[in-house]
């Protein structure tokens, strides 16, 4: 039987945005570059976000925020990954993030963080390129 | 342990970790699930899987969540697998059902699934069907399957579902066209949902019509419904009505059990009663204790004495 694995992908949006245009853009861009998005829309708690990619077993998970409420919402959504044995999905995050953040947000096992604009063929060269090892 | 059998142990109890990695072996069409499966399906079968198709934004996962929470009230475990196609020309797919959804993805009792359409060995309803039997083999009581009714994918629900919702809604153009075509003689149940906008009556009366023209002689009647999917108004109508169909298919199994039992009765009556008076028969003109005579001597064995015999007492029937 041939094999056709696919990587599959979380697109979320974690806090109270109150828009998801840049999330969509990326999101449309994994899809054209032949992976399976999982799209879970606004206001997604930490516990939903770890949750549905424990359901979807996905290989990376992309975390979109706008409002500012990273310092607290993504060491929730590690401590969670780290809690369930999540630990082998690739994280990246992207939006509104001040630089002086970054250095503490990699300490916590987030892969990158990619600013507003970022071009979507970085985004999905850096995604094929950092792909985890899941079994 | 092996890799298989962690992963059965897993999904036997309920271990949503293993159900999840169980759905990835069998999206990859591995080796490794057609073991899986094969391991399976001695403790599946016990849930009542549901068909959920019509055409896109009609408001199936709307209508699924609030479905979900209503079997979730009334203490049933819940399993929902939703499917959306695979671009044929990037091989990628964008999975929104989610969005609707998202309350129920904590609720330890409920498991949900994206699928894409891929490109599937047996097509799309293999697949889903084996995802189905995981999550049948978790003891799920209810599974849900979403699939958008476009093209061929909404014929292939029948071979996944026991009931088949499909789902219709006012303000979508000219879709009536697409349920008279395919969709008509595989719904169980008919949902006309936007049931707040006005031309839903409109809706309802358009099928009826064309369910008038089917006058196929069919048990079961499909019911029309009305619902309002953001409310969840007509919803517990909607589960009455499933619960119904459950039944109905459940009797309709029980009789198809009693005539195969009465048949095999009837087979093994006609048989004894045959042998008996054919041997009666063949008695009755000496040929019976001709033979066994000969085959005393060795002349000939009860196999060929017997084919002769018939042979030649039925040759002039
Ligand atoms: N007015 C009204 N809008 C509804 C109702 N149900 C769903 N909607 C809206 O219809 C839109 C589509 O709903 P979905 O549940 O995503 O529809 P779907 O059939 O799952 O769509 P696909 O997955 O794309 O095939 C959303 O904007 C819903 O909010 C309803 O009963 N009334
Ligand atoms: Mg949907």
């Amino acid at each position: 039987m041939q094999s056709i694995r696919k990587i599959r992908v979380l697109i979320a949006k974690p806090g109270l945005d109150s828009h998801d245009r840049g999330a969509k853009v990326v999101a449309r861009a994994l899809r054209d570059a032949g992976m399976e998005v999982i799209y879970t829309g606004l206001r997604q708690t930490p516990e939903q976000i770890v949750e549905t990619a424990l359901q979807e077993d996905v290989d990376v998970i992309g975390l979109s925020i706008l409002s500012g409420a990273h310092k607290t919402l993504f060491p929730r959504i590690m401590e969670l990954l780290k809690e369930k044995g999540l630990t082998d999905i690739m994280v990246f995050a992207g939006g509104i993030i001040p630089e002086e953040d970054v250095p503490e947000l990699k300490k916590l096992g987030i892969k990158e963080v990619f600013g507003p604009g970022t071009p979507t063929d970085k985004i999905i060269k850096f995604v094929l390129e950092n792909l985890p090892h899941r079994t | 342990m092996t890799k298989i059998e962690e992963i059965l142990q897993g999904i036997l109890t309920g271990n949503k970790r293993s159900i999840a990695k169980a759905i990835t072996l069998i999206e990859n069409a591995t080796a490794e699930s057609k073991k899986l499966i094969a391991k399976i399906y001695p403790h599946t079968g016990k849930a009542h899987i549901i068909g959920i198709t019509g055409p896109s934004g009609s408001g199936k996962s709307t209508l699924i969540e609030k479905i979900v929470r209503e079997y979730r009230q009334n203490g049933k475990k819940v399993g929902v697998i939703a499917v959306d196609p695979t671009s044929p020309f990037t091989g990628g797919a964008f999975l929104g059902d989610r969005i609707r959804m998202q309350e129920l993805s904590t609720d330890a009792e409920v498991f949900i699934r994206s699928m894409a359409t891929r490109n599937y060995p047996g097509g799309i309803a293999r697949a889903t069907k084996d995802a189905v039997k995981v999550l049948d083999a978790s003891g799920k009581d209810v599974i849900i399957v979403e699939t958008v009714g476009a093209g061929q994918s909404e014929v292939e629900i029948i071979k996944v579902a026991d009931s088949v919702v499909v789902m219709h809604a006012p303000g979508l153009g000219d879709e009536i066209q697409a349920i008279k075509a395919g969709l008509m003689e595989i719904a169980d149940i008919f949902v006309v949902n936007k049931a707040d906008r006005e031309n839903a009556d409109k809706a309802v009366i358009d099928i009826q019509s064309i369910l008038q023209l089917n006058n196929k002689k069919n048990a079961w009647k499909p019911p029309i419904l009305k619902t309002v999917a953001l409310t969840g108004e007509g919803v517990p109508k909607l589960i009455e009505k499933l619960e119904e169909h459950k039944q109905f298919l459940r009797k309709e199994k029980e009789h198809k059990k009693s005539l195969l039992k009465a048949e095999a009765e009837l087979v093994e009556a006609i048989k004894e009663q045959t042998a008996r008076a054919v041997i009666e028969e063949l008695k009755r003109r000496g040929k019976f204790e001709e033979l066994l005579q000969k085959i005393l001597k060795r002349e000939t064995d009860p196999v060929s004495a017997a084919e002769k015999l018939l042979e030649e007492s039925f040759r002039k029937v």
